[in-house]
């Protein structure tokens, strides 16, 4: 037996240097998905080409459905999931909105079905460059939205994902997103696990659906009505609404379950993202907390340091999970705070940026509410500089304590002057 | 043929489904389960069939049904055949997509077309009764010339999508036409489908009291007149070979059919067609007609 032979027999256990769609891959592969169904958008597409790659050496035993569009990617693997198997995809902006009719429909069905976002602005215009607002758009749909900040994150946060997803308390799709281009086309060393590390972690699928067994027949999601329906000897069934409150209640219930799974990988794996669900930086004795998520809040820990040493006690919390809320947790989390600056790179278009509005729901009705201020930044890639932060925390410190309170949308990062005499007819239009 | 006693006596739709009276696709979809038998797996997208499953709570059929959204049927199907595979069990169930004509030649063409140009191992039946009838009789790709319907209140003005020809040209080994009046020859399809590996693709026909507007007892009277006007012809093409069905093979012969007048007049739906639009109906099928003459010819 040679050494590697050798090696490999106790441990395949390394440190690739990847890209954040190769770390997602990795993932995938080793977490054994069954079934993959999906189509090429950038700036996904290496996540599936790698794993046709996977699958044509041999090192993945998946079918791989190369289907003619994202709509019915998640179609496919809908259906894949109700006849029993593992099943993950991958996509961006264009492609998970033309998924969109799906996303309801699995988690509706409880599918825990996980797609991979390499997130991407929304067109018109066309933009290949990464905002949050793909991932924000598809908010009320019934997933689990996690969202990571390095490779390292993507590879572990989709092994949990599936753990997540297919605890049979949840059984609830799961979508883990990461910067486009900034993480999915950056290369960084990830621990890649050892296989049989990674099969003790994740149990093979119990779904509550097989449709694969033909010996059981099942009618999955005929039309409901509005009321229960009595089967006389089988017992009353559920109508729509009964449906629909188990959904969001699995998914209130989820956040515990979530936190349990991250803390169970943690102890195993020896990494850990804050508790789960947040991320704090440098929060015990801050004055100021800026609330962000991914690439926006990379660049806000980048920054922390500089600020400290002019003064200001700045801290960071980076969000992880988007959906469910983790409201009750962040109420706590905040309850100290006097100012919040809330750095969004998307907008809930007509109002504010999401995550700035979202923070002020949850922080409704606390004795003391901190003040908080959101700002838009990097949309369509615009690059978030470690000034715009700068500009955002200082603005903001000055708005609050003149207790300005606006709902208008503040940008930071537009270059308008330097647009000169261009008409503004034109730019309006976009064009 | 196959004779009506080697057709199963077992039935694998419970009795009281909420199918209107003189439903063609539900005797259609009776025939169809009686060839596919147990071992099969059916999805289904929004359809009158959807309506024949009836409510959540219970399952109309004696096999297990995946209700699926409008547009994702030849996707659907793919996703059941991809799991069986991953599960080792391709080769012991039969994986059907049931869906009418909106969800075929409209909607779900894409998925379709993707699912078959693929190579999926399934086979696609299509019930046409040539408009949207589940949602009250607006017209699809699949409705005929001349036809009212309520979003063609004057009769269409364009012809019904040949969709059994955009199948062929896929390239998939097994394209069949058939219809709810001739049960034995449709039985037979299914049949002569299950034993091809690959993409099937059935048009059946499926004649519709309500939308076509006609007494439900005469369902299999007006299909056997689609038949016999040469309307719809029954043929199989099984690996690129055209092959007319017993059924229609005497109306290769143009004496032999009757006008298409025969047909239109049992309907309402074209109560108002006008007499250009009867002509172009009849000088259509025998163009048709005329194709058919010339393929079996070739072959």
């Amino acid at each position: 037996m040679t050494i590697t032979e050798k090696k490999s027999e106790i441990s395949d256990k390394k440190i690739k240097i990847l890209t954040g769609n190769h770390a997602a891959a990795h993932a995938l592969r080793q977490v054994k998905v069954g079934v993959i169904a999906a189509y090429p958008i950038t700036p996904q597409s290496p996540v599936v080409e790698k794993i046709a790659e996977f699958i044509s050496e041999g090192k993945l035993k998946a079918r791989f459905v190369k289907v003619e569009s994202e709509h019915s990617a998640l179609a496919v693997c809908c259906a894949a999931s109700a006849t029993g198997s593992r099943v993950g995809t991958a996509t961006s902006s264009h492609g998970l909105m033309y998924m969109y009719e799906l996303l309801p429909w699995a988690s509706g069905n409880r599918l825990p079905i996980i797609i991979n976002l390499a997130t991407r602005a929304t067109g018109a215009p066309w933009s290949v460059w990464t905002d949050h607002q793909d991932f924000i758009t598809i908010r009320d749909v019934g997933w689990i939205q996690m969202f990571c900040m390095d490779n390292q994150e993507i590879y572990d946060t989709n092994i949990q994902a599936f753990k997540i997803a297919e605890d049979s308390r949840v059984f609830l799709p799961a979508i883990v997103a990461y910067d486009g281009y900034i993480l999915s086309h950056t290369m960084m060393p990830v621990s890649i696990e050892n296989q049989e590390d990674i099969d003790n972690f994740l149990p093979p699928l119990e779904h509550h659906y097989n449709l694969s067994d033909v010996s059981v027949v099942k009618g999955i999601d005929p039309v409901t009505t509005p009321h229960l329906r009595d089967r006389g000897s089988e017992g009353i069934a559920p109508g729509y609404f009964e449906y629909r409150y188990a959904m969001q209640k699995a998914l209130e219930n989820s956040i515990e379950i979530i936190m349990n799974v991250h803390d169970e990988f943690s102890e195993k794996f020896g990494r850990s993202y804050g508790n789960g669900i947040y991320k704090t930086y440098l929060t015990e004795d801050a004055d100021v907390l800026i609330f962000a998520m991914g690439s926006v809040a990379s660049q806000a820990r980048n920054i922390i340091s500089k600020l400290r040493k002019d003064g200001l006690k700045v801290g960071l919390v980076s969000l992880k999970l988007f959906r469910p809320f983790p409201a009750l947790q962040l109420r706590k989390l905040f309850n100290d705070t006097k100012l919040v600056v809330v750095f969004d790179r998307d907008i809930g278009y007509g109002y504010e940026g999401v995550l700035s509005y979202e923070l002020k729901a949850a922080l409704y009705g606390l004795k003391q509410s901190p003040f908080i201020k959101g700002f838009i930044v990097g949309l369509g890639g615009r690059d978030v500089t470690d000034q715009h932060i700068i500009q955002g925390v200082t603005k903001a410190i000055k708005e609050s304590e003149k207790g300005i309170i606006s709902h208008e949308t503040d940008f930071i990062g537009l270059k308008l002057e330097n647009l000169g005499d261009y008409d503004e007819a034109d730019y309006f239009k976009g064009g | 043929m196959v004779k009506l006693m080697e057709i199963p006596e077992e039935e694998f739709i419970y009795p009281g489904t909420r199918a209107c009276a003189g439903c063609s696709m539900a005797l259609i979809y009776r025939i169809a389960l009686k060839a596919l038998g147990p071992k099969t797996i059916i999805t289904v997208p929004a359809s009158c069939l959807t309506v024949l499953h009836g409510m959540q709570g219970f399952c109309t059929t004696k096999v297990s049904v995946l209700h699926t959204p409008f547009a994702t049927t030849g996707a659907s199907a793919s996703g059941i055949v991809a799991s069986l595979e991953d599960k080792g069990l391709a080769n012991d169930v039969n994986v059907v997509a049931f869906a009418g004509d909106g969800g075929t030649v409209d909607i779900g063409i894409q998925s379709l077309s993707g699912a078959v140009e693929r190579g999926t191992n399934f086979i696609y039946a299509c019930y046409d009764n040539e408009a949207y009838m589940n949602t009250g009789v607006q017209r699809s790709g699949s409705t005929p010339l001349g036809a009212y319907s309520t979003t063609t209140p004057n009769g269409k003005t364009g012809y019904k999508k040949n969709m059994p020809k955009i199948l062929e040209a896929h390239g998939i080994p097994y394209v069949a036409t058939a219809i709810s009046s001739y049960p034995l020859d449709l039985y037979e399809k299914f049949k002569n489908a299950m034993k091809i590996n690959g993409p099937k693709y059935i048009h059946i026909l499926a004649p519709c009291p309500p939308g076509w507007g006609y007494n439900p007892k005469d369902s299999i009277e007006i299909g056997r007149l689609a038949v016999q006007t040469g309307f719809w012809p029954l043929y199989e093409v099984i690996e690129g070979k055209f092959e007319l069905s017993k059924d229609s093979s005497k109306y290769l012969d143009p004496q032999k059919r009757k006008p298409i007048i025969e047909y239109l007049n049992t309907q309402k739906r074209f109560k108002s067609i006008s007499n250009e639009d009867i002509e172009r109906h009849q000088s259509y099928i025998e163009d048709h007609w005329k194709q058919i003459q010339k393929r079996i010819e070739n072959e």
